[in-house]
This record gives structure tokens, C-alpha cells and sequence, in this order.
């Protein structure tokens, strides 16, 4: 039995769990309907999407009907699964068989990928609901959400400000409570600059932890999947839920999915909690002060706070913006009109290359493509990529330094709180700088996320930033669990 | 010598192997060529190079496509286990060095190429530094062999027809997208045409032998480019060319051989060599610019960030040596030992290559003798596959029947035809079905006798020194045994009468 | 401003990613790239002698898969999505001045 009559919510699904683990488990054992968890989560999608604009495509019909197959199995005794009936926003360079697949890119307008990637199979797997397909910067290239074909996604806590990208849209979707989870990309900090824009839970999980396939490619060698979440316990139920070796994706770390959730309650005691002193300067006063108070609050949880160097976190900036770039050159390519997507005719094939592309692809993306030709093309590969792979290398080996004295390091996840509309779409430095705590973890490949630590100027969400080693995901989810119980509020 | 005809040099190296025997060099004005050769050949696997859709030639457009073939967004491509294993045989069975190798990307556009980049390995390749021996015993560095993916087919169609320039529109093939290639580089070790269409039917051999590639030329399996250069013996190279669209072993022939000469013209008329890329058209029998250096692509190599480091340790590197077959050369050399033929002998090569060689050994080891048997199958099996129909106790029968002059070589012949259409039997008793009894040498002196006797003045003649006198009786004495004498041995007896007389 | 890179070199790099810029474009264009290379020289400063590049994150080594046939695409569905087919295949204009 569907049994939404055990219990008890209006019309509009008040009443119903909101948290993921909450709604899974009803729904799991009956206790409560997916079809009224999905209309609950239509409907506030219904009253705010206009306002947010967190979605490309909102798969209401889609929705309802895998919902009812979900009731429906629970009804017939079925294991449905640990995300059971739990609506899931995708961003949408996460290709979806049969439902289109933009990246918020023109030259993607009205493809219908015929395959569905990894993470997607795996929420299927496990039983969730896709809701809908979300707003990013166009390809993942940028920190705002407003490089966007399809217009800019507003930050739920104030719309006249930008959500941070490119995960912008998905960030948005579980902060204006359109789905309890989301799936974003972070290739130098898209997951979980966003995320504490938002004031929610962002996780950048160890490169290869996560498939990639079915992930349109910004930076290969950067890119990774990871979960949003309204808390550390959600993120973890979907973290699980999506990591686990691919054989589809060379480089995907061999072993089963990551366990993190049934380490929540350790708390931190005796863990060695890492100060970054050389951390590069930027930060605004607000976000310096929770960091400090995240640092307080450990050690009052039992952790021992030391200080450790990375003399080469400041050159990390650089070595990504001339990596993913150079990458991200190659990876779109293959947008050239023959086989998918738009073509913009003309007399011959170089010239419909040309006139295609231009059409395309907006400013930030060409601008990336040409700064990535450049650094890889004949007489300038030594001096900036090649330079760059070894600057990577240095970063690296100053992390794994640091990690031999801490177990953890905290950062903050982006310089300020969520920034207007138009603040920095003039200066692209001034946009990339928006990454500077995040990039590194993207080029060591080790695993890092942002937990909402208080408040900033205007009463925005501040995110402090939690890395850990590679797959020392545990670890990373006890420390940002404890930030979150000892966050001010 | 060597003329190969294109479907001839796709099943038998017929008109080419002498060709790679000779030693004597080319020279044209006084200038040497120098010639290197890169061949890329198709990999005998059941799927792509990074995808699980079928490599099958002659099927139905886009038919054996899927998202990595398509370079779809999202795609990422997984090596092929079987592919890096051919790679590997083949590098060994060149001598070359087994190592620890890398993919990369090769950024271009071209519509065939769907990604826009080609994965290829680029500087660091799985096979390094081998050689080729050819027939005659001149030695051809390998320099490298590495895996790529191969692309997919254009067709170019409306306006002139069929030709890239004055087409209306192009329709692409993917099929063949994503095959895996090995391409393999020799050094510039190669002085003459005849070593250069040598060094492509051994190559194609060895291929073979080892179950790399069915290395068909005519189906594009194949593909050669040329880089020609020429210079006076002992100067330093001269400027390359690289000659592409060689769909034969006897155009890579024609085109170098046209090449270097037109590279002699130019000099001797003072003009110096441009580097380019030209094309080889097989109707007007020359070589057009393509592409100068100027205008080359900038290809932007970089590591292909989707596929991981191959890295074959010694115990695999020692498993797939140990399963080489023997190649082409030691066949030949064994097969030469046994028959007492040079190891680049015409039926040596041609028997080797079609695989008969173990029959001729068989044969041999059944008592037959090996040096007739290589004539046998070299002239009567070449419609018969390594296992010809003839049980090789049969073929022996026949060669000890000829030894001990029971058979004239016709007569033999006429058995051996009989075996081949019955599919064996045996020579005894088909030689004396025929009456091919040979007639005890009473009957034939008497016939010798007989015709000395019908003609006295022939006799004379001959007796008198006049050996072609000897003809007229030989000829009597054939008619007269219905061709069935054996003329050494009625020659023979002829002398022994003068002697005696 | 800064001169890290000349208009013909954006020129020529825009011309490799096969993206057409006017003359507004170009300025544009070389005036932000030149300010970024400004600011990413910081790492010329530092000696990277012997230093391995690192070009992946995890070493990794011998992905492979097995040589074994999948299921392909649907030929109809995926030409569907082409921007130009015919009889089976994709169509393009006429390829000229492209390296093959
Ligand atoms: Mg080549
Ligand atoms: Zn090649």
C-alpha cells in the first residue's frame, strides 16, 4: 500500500519530510507517496521557478510517471531503492537519453542525447525521480550562472544576486527548495563556490571516484560529478548513491561507491585540523571571520588546529586557467555542425565550421577556446601549458605535505558572499578569481566540499571549504558534519 | 621483373619478391634516392579501437557507429585489450622494443574526423627501433610502430565527380571511424624501387603470418606513404617529399621511382626542392602538390587526458612473444634448406607465401623429394590453399617414381594433374592406367636399332660428328614409342652405339 | 595595456578554433587575453627544472576492455539528429582548403 493516508499534509505537500534520507526512507516502506513528494516539489517549483530561473527543461510529466512506477513497486513489495520517490535536479551537461541536453549552449540547442551517462543509470538504480534539468554557465565556464544561453539563474536568497556557477542552477534548485538534491560539475570549484553562495552543501568528490561518461566534457583531466544537499547527511545518501568504479570511464578509480554517511556522528576529536598560513589573500572580512570561528568551533569539538604551509596554492589560478582551457579547446571541437546539434550553413565545410561555431558559442566559451589554442599552439606549448602540467605537479606535492601534518584543511569556498548581477561580466579576470580557493583540489584531484558556516555582509551564506587527501572522503563529511551542527544561526 | 599487378600483390607477391633479391642499387644521374616508408595498416579486431561497435568492412553506412565512434558530447573512449596485443605482436615480430607508451590528441578539423582531434600515440609509441630483413638480406630499420584510431570515409559527390575538388557535397561514412591502426614508420633506409615494393610484401607477410591484419591494399586495410628524397651517394638527405594515395605494391614502385626523378630534374635544373605533400595519381603516372610545409595544420598535441598510460609489463610482453608464430624468413630459410634453394628463390617465396612450405616439408618427410615437390606445388597448387587436397604420401610417390626415371617429366606431369583433380590417389597405379609402364631398355634398343637401321645416312652424318644428325633418331625413335621414350636415355644409348661402332 | 599577445596571433588562434572575429572582436579579445597571460606569468618566476608535468590526477595504468562487440546506435535515430543527412550518411558542403 502507497500508504499516503499514514500521513498527514495539506494539498501543497506540507507536512511531507523534506529532507532526502527523511523522504527515502517513507517512501522506501510505504510510509508516504512519491507522486505527493513530486507534486510538493512542482509546486514550489510552480510558485518561484519564475523569479529563480534554476531550470533549462522541468520534467513535471516524466516526473509524475516514474513517481507512480516508484509508488507502484513499493505497493508490490519491491526494494525501490536508498533514494526511493527523491526528486534530483541534473545539471544540464549531463546527458539524458531522449530529453535535451544544452549546456546552456546554443550550438547544444534541441540535441536529444541517445544515451543516458553513468550518474543517471545509478539515480535510476536507486530508485530517484529526476526533476529536471538545471541552468549553468554555457559548457561550465564560468562562476556566476550567467553565461548562459538561456538567460542568468537568480540566487534564491536574494535575486538580485547571481547563485555563483557554473552549478548555478542546481545550487539554486535545492536552496529554493525545488529538489531536496542535485547533481552539479566542479572543474575548478562549480560545485562548491555555488553551493556556499546558496547556503547549501556542495561536494567535489576525488577526481574518478565519480563516471564521467555522460558528462559533456569541459576539462577531462579536471572535471568531476559530485551531490548538493540542504545538509551533510543528504549529500552523503547521494555521494553514495552515484561514486563506485565505471568500466566505461578509464579513469575511474577501481572499488565500490564511497561510504561516508555511517561516519556523520564521530565528531572530530584528535583529528588534525589544517590552517593554511600562506593561504592566497582576497577573501572579503565577513568570510575571514567565519573561517576563523570554523576553526574555533573544531577545536572546541576536540580537533587540534595546526598550522601548515602550501607555498604553491597561489599559482594554482594560473596553472588552470591555462590547463582547462587547453583541454576544454580540444573538447569542443567537436562541435563543428556535422553530426549533431547547430549548423549554420555556408558555400564549404570550413566556412559552415566557422560560421557554426561563431554562432554558437558565446563570449566566455570563445574566449576560453582561443586562450586554450593558444597555450597549446606550436612555440607556446612549453611556455604555458607545459609550464602549467608542472606547476599542476608542484601543487600536488605541496598538498600531500600538508597532509602529512593534517588530516583536513579549511578554506574558504569562495572570496565573498554572493556577489550582483553583473558585477564582474565585464572583467573575466575579476570572475576567475572567484575560484582561487577552489582550484586547487581540482588539479591535485583530491576530494573537497563547502558547508554553510553562518552568515556574511547582507546576511548572505558563507561556505567554508573542507579538503581532505584523495578518498578521504570520510574524514572530509566527519569535519564539515560537526561545522555544521556548531554553524551559528 | 617486377611487375605485380595490384590484385596479384594482394594474394601472392608474385613479380615483386625477385625484386627484393636485388641488391643492385638504384641510380639516375649520378643521385641515389632515399626512401622512407609509413604504413598504416587496419587491426584484425572484432571492435573499435576505443569502442565496443563491430570493425567490419563493407557495411551497410553508420551502421556499426555508437557515441565514442560519433565523438558524441559526454563520450569517453576504452582501449581495446586485443588491439594493444596485435600492436605489440606485430612490434615484436619487427625486432622492435616493447615499452611503456601514451595516447594523444592530434587537433584538427576535417568531417570524417568526428571529435576534431585524432587519438593517436605521438611521442610516446608502444613499439620502438625494430628492423625488417628482406629477401636478399638488406635490412630496413623500423623506427617506430604506434596505435591510432583510423578516421571515417568521405564521398564526394555532384561537379566533376567523385573527385574532392569541384564537388557539390560530400556524404560521410562513419563505419570505419575509430578502427584500429597501427602505423608503421622504417627509417630512411630504402635505395631503390624494388626495395621499396619488397619491404611492403614482406611487411604484408609478416602481417599476415602473424594474424595482425588481413593487410589488403586493395581494400584499404593497407595504406602506404613514401617520403622520397635524393642526393649524391654519401651527401647529406636531401629535402622529402611524402607521397600519399599509393594503393599498390606496384604503385609505391611507380610513384618513387617518378618522384626521384622528378627530384633529379629540379636539381639539375638548379631549382631546389620544396617540402611538400604530394599526391600520386595512378592515371597520369605522377606525383601532384598537395600541401607545402608552409601551410601545414598546427596539430596541437597534448595527452589525451580520457585514456590512461599502457604500460606492459615483462611476464605480458613475454606471453605474446611466445606466441609468434614462425615468420615469413625462417620459413623460407627452412624451406630452402630442404629443397637446396636459395632463401629468395622465386618458388621459395611464392611457396612460403602461400603457405604450401609445410606441405613441401611433409612431403619431404614422407620420403619424397623435397626439390621436386617445391617445383610441383609452386606450378600445380597455386588454386590450393597451406593444406593442399593431394596427401603429401601421394606427391612423395610421385617424386620417387620420377627419381628412380620410372616417369618422364611429362609423364609426371600428367600423374601430378591427375592427383590434383582426384585429390590424391596413387601415382603407380594412375602412371600404369595411362601405360606409362616405362618399357624395359630391351624394347628401346631395339627401337634404337630399328631407327638407325630406316635411316643409314642420318647414322652416318651423326657418327661423322654432326650432333644435330642425332635429332632425326632421337625423333624416330619417340615416334615410334608414341613419346613415351625417355630422350636422355635414347640419347645415351645413341652414344654407346657410336662408341662401340 | 598589456602586449602579450599580438592581434595576428589571436588572428591566427581563431583561426585554428575555426571562430570568426571582426575587427571590434579582435581588439577585444586581445586586450582581455594579453591581461590574463599578465596575470598567469606569475608562475615564470618559478624554476620547474626537472619537474615531471602532470597531466592526470590519479596514476592510473592498463585500462583496457575486452574485445567484444556492444550494441550500436540506431542509424535512423542519430541521423535524425544530424543537421543534414542523405542515404544514410551525413552531408557537408564541399571540403576545400582543409588538411586532410
Ligand atoms: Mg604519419
Ligand atoms: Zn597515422
Amino acid at each position: 500500500m502507497a500508504g499516503t493516508d499514514s500521513t498527514t499534509h495539506d494539498a501543497d505537500g506540507r507536512g511531507l519530510p523534506t529532507a532526502a534520507v527523511d523522504i527515502a526512507w517513507n517512501v522506501r516502506n510505504g510510509v508516504i507517496s512519491a507522486v505527493d513528494v513530486i507534486e510538493r516539489h512542482l509546486g514550489e517549483i510552480e510558485r518561484r521557478e519564475g523569479e529563480v530561473h534554476a531550470f533549462n527543461l522541468v520534467l513535471g510529466d516524466q516526473a509524475r510517471t516514474r513517481a507512480a512506477e516508484i509508488d507502484t513497486g513499493v505497493a508490490a513489495g519491491d526494494d525501490m531503492g536508498p533514494l526511493a520517490g527523491v526528486p534530483v535536479a541534473l545539471k544540464d551537461n549531463m546527458c539524458t537519453r531522449g530529453i535535451p541536453t544544452t549546456c546552456s549552449s546554443k550550438i547544444l540547442d534541441g540535441w536529444t542525447p541517445p544515451y543516458d551517462a553513468t550518474v543517471v543509470s545509478r539515480l535510476h538504480d536507486a530508485g530517484a525521480v529526476v526533476i529536471g534539468k538545471t541552468n549553468l554557465d554555457e559548457f561550465a565556464m564560468g562562476s556566476s550562472t550567467e553565461n548562459s544561453a538561456f538567460g542568468a539563474t537568480r540566487n534564491p536568497h536574494d535575486t538580485s544576486r547571481v547563485p555563483g556557477g557554473s552549478s548555478g542552477g542546481s545550487a539554486a534548485a535545492v536552496a529554493a527548495g525545488f529538489a531536496p538534491l542535485s547533481l552539479g560539475s566542479d572543474t575548478g570549484g562549480s560545485i562548491r563556490q555555488p553551493a556556499a553562495l546558496c547556503g547549501v552543501v556542495g561536494v567535489k568528490p576525488t577526481y574518478g571516484a565519480v563516471s564521467r561518461l555522460g558528462l559533456v566534457a569541459f576539462a577531462s583531466s579536471l572535471d568531476q560529478i559530485g551531490p548538493f544537499a540542504n545538509d551533510v547527511a543528504d549529500a552523503a545518501l547521494l555521494l553514495e548513491a552515484i561514486s563506485g568504479h565505471d568500466p566505461g570511464d578509464s579513469t575511474s578509480i577501481a572499488g565500490g561507491p564511497l561510504h561516508v554517511g555511517n561516519e556523520l556522528d564521530w565528531g572530530v576529536t584528535g583529528l588534525r585540523v589544517g590552517r593554511i598560513t600562506d593561504l592566497p589573500a582576497g577573501a572579503s572580512a565577513d568570510v575571514v571571520a567565519r573561517l576563523e570561528e570554523s576553526f574555533d568551533a573544531l577545536r572546541d569539538a576536540g580537533a587540534e588546529i595546526v598550522d601548515v604551509e602550501v607555498p604553491a596554492f597561489t599559482y594554482g589560478l594560473s596553472a588552470y586557467y591555462l590547463i582547462a582551457p587547453a583541454e576544454a579547446s580540444s573538447n569542443l571541437a567537436r562541435y563543428d555542425g556535422v553530426r549533431f546539434g547547430l549548423r549554420v550553413e555556408a558555400p564549404d565545410t570550413n566556412a559552415m565550421y566557422a560560421a557554426t561555431r561563431t554562432a554558437g558559442f558565446g563570449a566566455e566559451v570563445k574566449r576560453r577556446i582561443m586562450l586554450g589554442t593558444y597555450a597549446l599552439s606550436a612555440g607556446y606549448y612549453d611556455a604555458y601549458y607545459g609550464r602549467a602540467l608542472k606547476v599542476r605537479r608542484r601543487i600536488a606535492a605541496d598538498f600531500a605535505a600538508a597532509y602529512e601534518r593534517a588530516d583536513v584543511l579549511l578554506t574558504p569556498a569562495s572570496p565573498t558572499v554572493a556577489f550582483h548581477l553583473g558585477d564582474k561580466t565585464s572583467d573575466p579576470m575579476s570572475m576567475y578569481l572567484c575560484d582561487t580557493y577552489t582550484i586547487p583540489s581540482n588539479l591535485t584531484g583530491d576530494p573537497g566540499m563547502s558547508v554553510p558556516f553562518g552568515t556574511g555582509d547582507d546576511g548572505l551564506p558563507v561556505g567554508i571549504q573542507v579538503l581532505a587527501p584523495a578518498l578521504q572522503e570520510g574524514v572530509m563529511f566527519r569535519t564539515a558534519a560537526e561545522l555544521e551542527r556548531r554553524a551559528p544561526r | 621483373m617486377s611487375q605485380g599487378t595490384d590484385s596479384q600483390t594482394a594474394t601472392s607477391r608474385t613479380g615483386t619478391s625477385r625484386a627484393g633479391a636485388s641488391v643492385d642499387g638504384w641510380a639516375f644521374e649520378g643521385y641515389e634516392m632515399v626512401v622512407g616508408l609509413e604504413v598504416h595498416v587496419e587491426l584484425a579486431t572484432a571492435t573499435k579501437l576505443f569502442s565496443g561497435s563491430p570493425n567490419r568492412f563493407g557495411d551497410e553506412p553508420n551502421t556499426n557507429i555508437d557515441p565514442v565512434t560519433l565523438g558524441l558530447p559526454g563520450a569517453l573512449p576504452v582501449l581495446n585489450r586485443r588491439a594493444v596485443e596485435l600492436a605489440m605482436k606485430l612490434g615484436l615480430a619487427l625486432n622492435c622494443t616493447v615499452r611503456r607508451s601514451t595516447f594523444a590528441r592530434k587537433n584538427y578539423f576535417y568531417p570524417d574526423m568526428p571529435k576534431a582531434y585524432q587519438i593517436s600515440q605521438y611521442d610516446e609509441p608502444i613499439c620502438v627501433d625494430g628492423w625488417l630483413d628482406l629477401p636478399g638480406g638488406i635490412r630496413v630499420g623500423i623506427e617506430r610502430a604506434h596505435l591510432e584510431e583510423d578516421t571515417g570515409k568521405s564521398t564526394h559527390l555532384g561537379g566533376s565527380g567523385g573527385r574532392i575538388h569541384g564537388s557539390d557535397y560530400s556524404l560521410i561514412d562513419f563505419n570505419r571511424a575509430g578502427v584500429p591502426l597501427v602505423e608503421i614508420v622504417s627509417r630512411p633506409d630504402i635505395r631503390t624501387p624494388d626495395q621499396a615494393r619488397a619491404y611492403v610484401a614482406e611487411l604484408r607477410s609478416i602481417l599476415v603470418a602473424v594474424g595482425a591484419s588481413d593487410a589488403k591494399m586493395e581494400e584499404g586495410s593497407m595504406r602506404v606513404d613514401a617520403n622520397v628524397s635524393v642526393r649524391r651517394p654519401g651527401a647529406e638527405f636531401g629535402t622529402r617529399c611524402e607521397i600519399k594515395n599509393l594503393n599498390s605494391v606496384r604503385s609505391v614502385g611507380r610513384a618513387i621511382e617518378y618522384e626521384a626523378q622528378r627530384q633529379v630534374g629540379m636539381l639539375d635544373a638548379g631549382e631546389a626542392i620544396r617540402q611538400e605533400t604530394r599526391h600520386w595519381d595512378e592515371n597520369d603516372g605522377r606525383t601532384h602538390t598537395l600541401r607545402s610545409k608552409e601551410d601545414a595544420d598546427d596539430y596541437r598535441y597534448f595527452q589525451e587526458p580520457d585514456l590512461v598510460v599502457v604500460d606492459p609489463d615483462p611476464a605480458w610482453i613475454e606471453r605474446v612473444r611466445a606466441s609468434l608464430p614462425v615468420l615469413p624468413a625462417a620459413r623460407r630459410d627452412r624451406l630452402a634448406e630442404a629443397t637446396g634453394q636459395p632463401s629468395d628463390a622465386e618458388a621459395v617465396l611464392v611457396v612460403t607465401d602461400r603457405g604450401q612450405d609445410d606441405y613441401v616439408l611433409a612431403v619431404a618427410a614422407a620420403g619424397g623429394d623435397a626439390g621436386r615437390a617445391l617445383v610441383h606445388v609452386k606450378e600445380a597448387f597455386a588454386e590450393q590453399g597451406a593444406r593442399p587436397s593431394v596427401p603429401a604420401g601421394d606427391l612423395a610417390a610421385l617424386t620417387t617414381m620420377e627419381g628412380k626415371g620410372a616417369l618422364t617429366a611429362t609423364q609426371a606431369k600428367q600423374v601430378l594433374a591427375q592427383l590434383v583433380a582426384a585429390g590424391g590417389g596413387d601415382p603407380e597405379a594412375i602412371a600404369a592406367a595411362k601405360g606409362f609402364e616405362a618399357m624395359d631398355t630391351g624394347e628401346l634398343e631395339r627401337m634404337v636399332d630399328d631407327a638407325i637401321a630406316a635411316q643409314p645416312d642420318a647414322w652416318a652424318k651423326f657418327c661423322g660428328g654432326e650432333g644435330k644428325a642425332m635429332g632425326a633418331l632421337v625423333g624416330a625413335v619417340m615416334k615410334a614409342s608414341r613419346g613415351q621414350a625417355d630422350g636422355k636415355a635414347v640419347t645415351r644409348l645413341l652414344e654407346s652405339r657410336r662408341t662401340a661402332g | 595595456m598589456s602586449d602579450r599577445i599580438t592581434p595576428e596571433a589571436v588572428a591566427k588562434v581563431a583561426k585554428l578554433a575555426r571562430l570568426s572575429l571582426n575587427d571590434g572582436e579582435l581588439a577585444t579579445a586581445t586586450h582581455q587575453l594579453s591581461d590574463m597571460l599578465d596575470h598567469f606569468a606569475d608562475i615564470d618566476a618559478l624554476d620547474l627544472d626537472g619537474v615531471e608535468p602532470m597531466t592526470h590526477p590519479t596514476p592510473i595504468a592498463n585500462v583496457m576492455r575486452d574485445d567484444v562487440e556492444q550494441l550500436c546506435l540506431d542509424r535512423d535515430e542519430v541521423l535524425a539528429a544530424a543537421p543534414v543527412a542523405e542515404d544514410g550518411r551525413f552531408r557537408v558542403p564541399p571540403i576545400i582548403g582543409l588538411d586532410s
